[in-house]
This record gives structure tokens, C-alpha cells and sequence, in this order.
């Protein structure tokens, strides 16, 4: 789930790290262009169905603060805008009972 | 007008089983008091602590679900601020975002329903149906075509 790029990002330019310039521009031959394979991001909430994103459910919300105890952006989990905002507000609660971290050293 | 909230408390690990269900029944007498009620408890036992609270690395977690008013819920607030015993605790209003949750819900089921009932499946899911996290699609041609030979 970390790994996955933007699922559309755009072929070539522009997508700041992805493995230099010289294997993008391949040609439109089909064949030879391999892009590097990209997983189609979905949010993890909708895909589930799962309506209900608790401050107490710590299992749930602990693939989404990495080591640094940071919150995972959208942009790297894939979630959807409004899973997204619910799972803030569910990460900032269990933070403040200590089921979760606010920094790690 | 009551509502619903939920109270997590920590109790500080040095607190005594006595103590933490002292505590309890402090919170169920300021609830009856200001005409409230306690609809669930749970104890949560001893865990450790994401960060150090002050010295503590461990608490004792309660969560209590109180029927009640705001009132009410500033009255329990304003005792635990002032509780040593209890280190952190954390109150959130849980009626309207249940609501919500319940209504979602309903409307995937009857969405789905409908659905079945579409395709001339029973409306509920059958035991064995769609098992090992099959994602329920109903646009997926093939899954329909295997139901017609069968």
C-alpha cells in the first residue's frame, strides 16, 4: 500500500522520483514502453465499506501513521477526501488517549 | 435533551482495582444525579501508553457510554480534570455520527437489495456466497453468467 504512485500520474515529466528519464520516453510502439507498474490506488474505507472509522479501533488506523507517527497522506494511501478527513479526526482522538503516538523519537 | 457521548478515562496504573471502580460509581452518581444514565461500560484493562504521561508508561482504560446531557458531561469533565487518579480522559458526542453511520449502512443494504433482486438472486446474501473478500460487484458479467448455468 506505501509504494503505490498515483494511478494516473501522467507518463512522463513531472513525477518527481520515478527511476530517471531515459526509460520513460520509450517510443509509442507499444512493446517496448513498460511503464512502471503502478497500482491502481483505492481508498481503503470505500473498498471495505467500512462506514465507521473509530478512535478506538486502533488495528484500523495504525497502517495509516507510519514510523514517524506522521498521518499517511492521501496522496500515498489512496484514501478518498472524506475517509480521509474522518480518519484525522479518529488519529488526532486516539492520540490524545495515547492508543497512538503524536511523534516517535 | 439527551444525547449520547462516549468517556474514555485513563487511570493511572498505581490506582487500585477499588479506585477504578470507585471512580465508576462516581461517574454513575453524578449521572443519575443530573438525570442520566450509563448504557454500557467497558474496562479495558491495563495498556501501555503510546508516549509517557508525565511518569506513567501504563493506565487502566474505562469507556463508558452515558446517556445524558451537556451539562451533565461538563460536570463529569470538570471532576476529572481535577482527579489525579484519572490521567487523561477524552469525551465524544457519538449519536449524530451513528446516525449517519446507521443510515449508509441501510442504504448499501437496500442499494444492494435491489440489486439482487434485479438479477433474480434472493435479496440476502447466501452463506457461501462471494467468500474470501470477493468484492461484491454486480457489474462483473462473468460471476452472472456462472449463476444462470448452474
Amino acid at each position: 500500500m506505501n509504494g503505490g504512485r498515483k494511478s494516473f500520474g501522467g507518463g512522463g515529466g513531472g513525477g518527481g522520483r520515478g527511476r530517471g528519464g531515459q526509460n520513460q520516453q520509450q517510443g509509442k510502439d507499444g512493446q517496448q514502453r513498460r511503464p512502471m507498474f503502478r497500482r491502481r490506488k483505492v481508498c481503503k474505507f470505500c473498498a471495505d465499506k467500512i462506514d465507521d472509522i473509530n478512535y478506538k479501533d486502533t488495528r484500523l488506523l495504525m497502517p495509516f501513521v507510519p514510523e514517524r507517527a506522521k498521518i499517511l497522506p492521501r496522496r500515498i494511501s489512496g484514501t478518498c477526501a472524506l475517509h480521509q478527513r474522518k480518519l484525522r479526526t479518529a488519529i488526532m482522538r486516539a492520540r490524545q488517549l495515547a492508543l497512538i503516538p503524536y511523534t516517535a523519537e | 435533551m439527551n444525547r449520547k457521548y462516549e468517556l474514555v478515562y485513563v487511570v493511572s496504573p498505581d490506582a487500585t482495582d477499588e479506585q477504578v471502580t470507585e471512580l465508576h460509581t462516581q461517574v454513575e452518581g453524578i449521572a443519575q444525579r443530573m438525570g442520566g444514565s450509563i448504557d454500557k461500560t467497558e474496562n479495558w484493562g491495563r495498556r501501555r501508553l503510546a508516549y509517557e504521561i508525565g511518569r506513567h508508561k501504563e493506565g487502566t482504560y474505562v469507556l463508558e457510554v452515558i446517556d445524558g446531557t451537556g451539562e451533565l458531561m461538563k460536570e463529569i469533565d470538570r471532576r476529572f480534570k481535577v482527579t489525579d487518579l484519572v490521567i487523561r480522559h477524552l469525551v465524544v458526542r457519538v449519536d449524530e455520527v451513528q446516525s449517519v453511520i446507521d443510515r449508509t449502512r441501510g442504504k448499501r443494504t437496500d442499494v444492494s437489495r435491489r440489486r439482487r433482486i434485479a438479477r433474480g438472486l434472493p435479496p440476502d446474501r447466501q452463506p457461501g456466497e462471494g467468500q474470501r473478500g470477493e468484492p461484491d460487484d454486480d457489474r462483473d458479467d462473468r460471476f452472472d453468467m456462472g449463476e444462470d448455468m448452474r
